[in-house]
């Protein structure tokens, strides 16, 4: 860095992990985070609920796993917490609330397999906010996500409510805002988005993301609706219209036929946010790879990270409300595993249910150190898998860590 | 279409662009044939020294700045270079204030802090929105409608608040300043907002409205004032050219088929350069025939940026022979020059 010669220096630092936005809580609208949550719970849902299928679990073992991890992300406290104005999450906090309303289930994922669940989901929703044609689609990708839910729990008519219930709230809070607003949420979702760049086998497949891990945008289609089709110039005298002339726009647009429905139920034109893995063979939901393209997602995942203290505060207070499944006996706890592909190169398919190699941890054992008397130091306990020593509470969070050390 | 530009080596930045308006600040420093670049990435501008032969390259990086602590995780929402007659001052505006700096990014020279709510409010504050006005001002936006006017001095950091411009409802999104170097245009600056209004404005120790120009229910994103005209790049994909002052609308180009998100005049030649989510730079002229009163606008030249979406660009010079591009997720500064 140059220096000058007097006066404040700016501090620039050597590595660009530090100013990884992933890092960061920083948020520029305060009206992200429902979005976001529930964004994210409904991709994690499709994919939980195609993986159960492709285990072959019983059908009704499955619904109850689908019925309670929706009624948790539903959950009417829950909303309440989140639909407040405040800044985004961190991947770190979202990766543990959601992995809290996973285990409102009797279903159990290990920390790897909660990685990969995060990369797809965090993958889909990229790729939706990346896609929408205008910035208030982001409404109709999370009513995709909501319709889609409900489908998934149709047969619970308390649950079909609840949602129908979220979906109000979030009809009220969305529908003034303007649409540089929504942009605003947009970019601020962008900024939390930045640099992943994972590369997911459905996506390669059905060619929407190219192998470099960027996303195929493409230039044709049809225009947000009410908008022009790009290509034509008008020339105004006194404000009335008195020629038009054309240009070459050198692509494809077409004019957008219907509007979306904005309400509790109806076409939302738009395909971003449907369940896309309802066709898709077993090995659909998978990561093409462990390893990310960028340097900087890996510091991500596994650097270990101390959660600011007002977002320990806040996370302590949501998942407070949260009850983890107790598993007596007869429940015996069942595992999802997301990791039937251990080694694409060497084309292992693993048997489902074995863990042949301990898969990279997380490490939390700094975020442990941190949160001693805190209820979130009992929750973060249960996905610790070296058992290592930390003030933990002796209650039932460790019935739970211990049916997690069987397995 | 005869290629107008073509592809040249491309500039790799220190880290990725962020989704925002107007994401591309450039500084020619003709004496020294170099060109200053500046991206945004979250809470950090990227700002590249490129000398004009391609060989030599120096980086730095700028951080957000937040209360009396030197580094914040605050998002910067803008980086631009305000160029005055006495001096050049880099100024970038983030959630939670305004730093201004020497052009090469090595000195802070003045802060200035936001009103930030204490508890979180529904609205987002942040200041968005640079330019440089006649002698000594630096205009900067804010979200909650207001334009900040500062009274810059021809050198050292006795920068002051001279004056808060309060006409918009919504957030600035753009400001520009009249660009083609004469004097005899009356209006000096242009604001823009969420809502797509325009306000013209006169410089001076109190800043006179001159007009203020409606949107149509679409937000404004980007903005240049040229010869008293006002080119004003919307979310619809839409440009249009208003004559500043009165207010008449001359034209509307349905240009492109997302939102816009930069657009740039090289004011020597009145070529217009529009890029947009699209993936599309476009390149268009404009003639102004001040006896008739009349605009020309005309279609050049298309440039499409394969997968990504385009946040800013820019032409390097005044006749704009060369123009540069930044997208999302893109760690690199595109570049084409004339052919």
């Amino acid at each position: 860095m140059r220096s000058g010669p007097t006066g404040h220096y700016v501090t620039s630092w050597g590595s660009t992990e530090a100013s990884c936005s992933a890092f960061l809580a920083k948020g520029m609208s305060q009206r992200t985070l429902p979005l976001l949550i529930i964004n994210l719970g409904g991709e994690m849902l499709y994919i939980l609920d195609q993986r159960l299928r492709a285990q072959d679990e019983r059908d009704d073992k499955t619904q109850r796993v689908m019925n309670d991890i929706a009624a948790a992300l539903f959950s009417k406290t829950f909303l309440e917490e989140i639909l407040k104005p405040q800044d985004v999450f961190t991947h770190r906090a979202l990766r543990t609330v959601l992995t809290r309303i996973a285990h409102a289930s009797i279903m159990r994922l290990n920390p790897a397999s909660m990685d990969k669940l995060y990369d797809l989901m965090t993958m889909a929703f990229k790729y939706q906010i990346l896609l929408c044609t205008r910035p208030r689609d982001l409404l109709l990708i999370t009513f995709n996500h909501t319709d889609g839910i409900k489908g998934l729990v149709k047969d619970s008519h308390n649950l079909v409510n609840q949602i129908n219930e979220a979906q109000r709230q979030l009809i009220e809070l969305y529908t003034p805002l303007s649409d540089g607003e929504f942009q605003l949420i947009r970019h601020t979702l962008l900024v939390l988005f930045q640099d992943m760049q994972t590369r997911v086998s459905i996506f390669l497949e059905e060619k929407i993301q190219n192998p470099n891990g960027r996303f195929v945008l493409s230039t044709s289609g049809p225009v947000p609706y009410g908008y022009e089709v790009p290509g034509s110039i008008r020339w105004f005298t006194k404000g009335r219209e008195v020629r038009r002339t054309v240009f070459p726009s050198g692509e494809n647009y077409t004019r957008a036929l219907n509007d979306a429905s904005f309400n509790l139920s109806g076409d939302r034109v738009t395909h971003l946010g449907t369940n896309m893995y309802t066709k898709a063979s077993p090995g659909d939901s998978q990561p093409s790879d462990t390893s990310n393209s960028t340097r900087k997602q890996k510091q991500v995942e596994y650097a270990p990270n101390l959660l600011a203290t007002e977002e320990l505060n806040f996370l302590a207070k949501l998942m407070g409300g949260m009850e983890v499944q107790k598993l007596s006996n007869a429940d015996a706890g069942f595992k999802v595993n997301l990791l039937t592909l251990e080694q694409e190169d060497e084309g292992i398919c693993v048997v489902e249910g074995a863990e042949q190699q301990s898969p990279k941890v997380i490490n939390i054992q700094a975020i442990q150190d941190q949160l001693v008397n805190t209820e979130l130091a009992r929750i973060a306990g249960e996905f610790s898998k070296d058992g290592s020593p930390t003030e933990r509470h002796l209650n039932k969070g460790d019935d739970l860590l211990a049916m997690m050390d069987d397995m | 279409m005869a290629k107008m530009y073509h592809k040249e080596k491309s500039i790799q930045i220190k880290s990725s662009a962020s989704a925002l308006y107007n994401n591309l600040g450039v500084l020619r420093i003709a004496p020294r044939c170099l060109t200053y670049f500046t991206v945004v990435h979250a809470n950090v501008v990227n700002m590249v020294s490129a000398s004009w032969d391609g060989l030599n390259y120096s980086h730095r990086q700028l951080q957000s700045k937040e209360g009396s602590m030197a580094t914040s995780s605050s998002l910067i929402m803008q980086a631009a270079w305000c160029v005055l007659p006495s001096r050049d001052l880099l100024v970038l505006t983030s959630q939670k204030g305004i730093q201004m700096y020497e052009s090469d990014g090595s000195i802070m020279v003045y802060w200035h802090a936001l009103d930030t709510p204490e508890t979180p409010t529904a609205k987002a504050v942040f200041a968005r929105g640079i330019a440089a006005v006649r002698e000594n001002y630096i205009c900067v936006g804010v979200s909650s409608g207001s334009v900040l006017v500062f009274d810059v001095p021809s050198k050292g950091s006795n920068i002051t608040l001279s004056e808060v411009l309060e006409e918009h409802k919504e957030a600035i999104t753009d400001m520009a300043s009249e660009c083609s170097g004469s004097l005899e245009c009356i209006a000096d600056l242009v604001s823009a907002d969420d809502s797509g209004l325009l306000c013209m404005w006169k410089s001076g120790d109190d800043f006179q409205l001159l007009n203020k120009i409606p949107g149509f229910d679409t937000s404004c994103s980007s903005v240049k004032l040229w010869k008293g005209t006002v080119i004003a790049g919307y979310g619809t994909g839409q440009i249009r050219l208003y004559e500043g002052v009165t207010g008449i609308l001359h034209a509307e180009v349905n240009a492109h088929a997302r939102w816009i998100y930069s657009l740039d005049i090289a004011p020597f030649t009145g070529l217009l350069l529009s890029a947009a989510e699209d993936s599309w730079v476009r390149v268009w002229h404009l003639t102004l025939t001040p006896e008739t009163n009349s605009v020309e606008i005309e279609h050049m030249y298309n440039e499409c940026i394969t997968d990504t979406q385009i946040c800013g660009a820019k032409f390097c010079d005044g006749d704009g022979y060369a123009f540069a591009v930044t997208g999302y997720d893109l760690s690199e500064i595109i570049r084409y020059t004339q052919v």
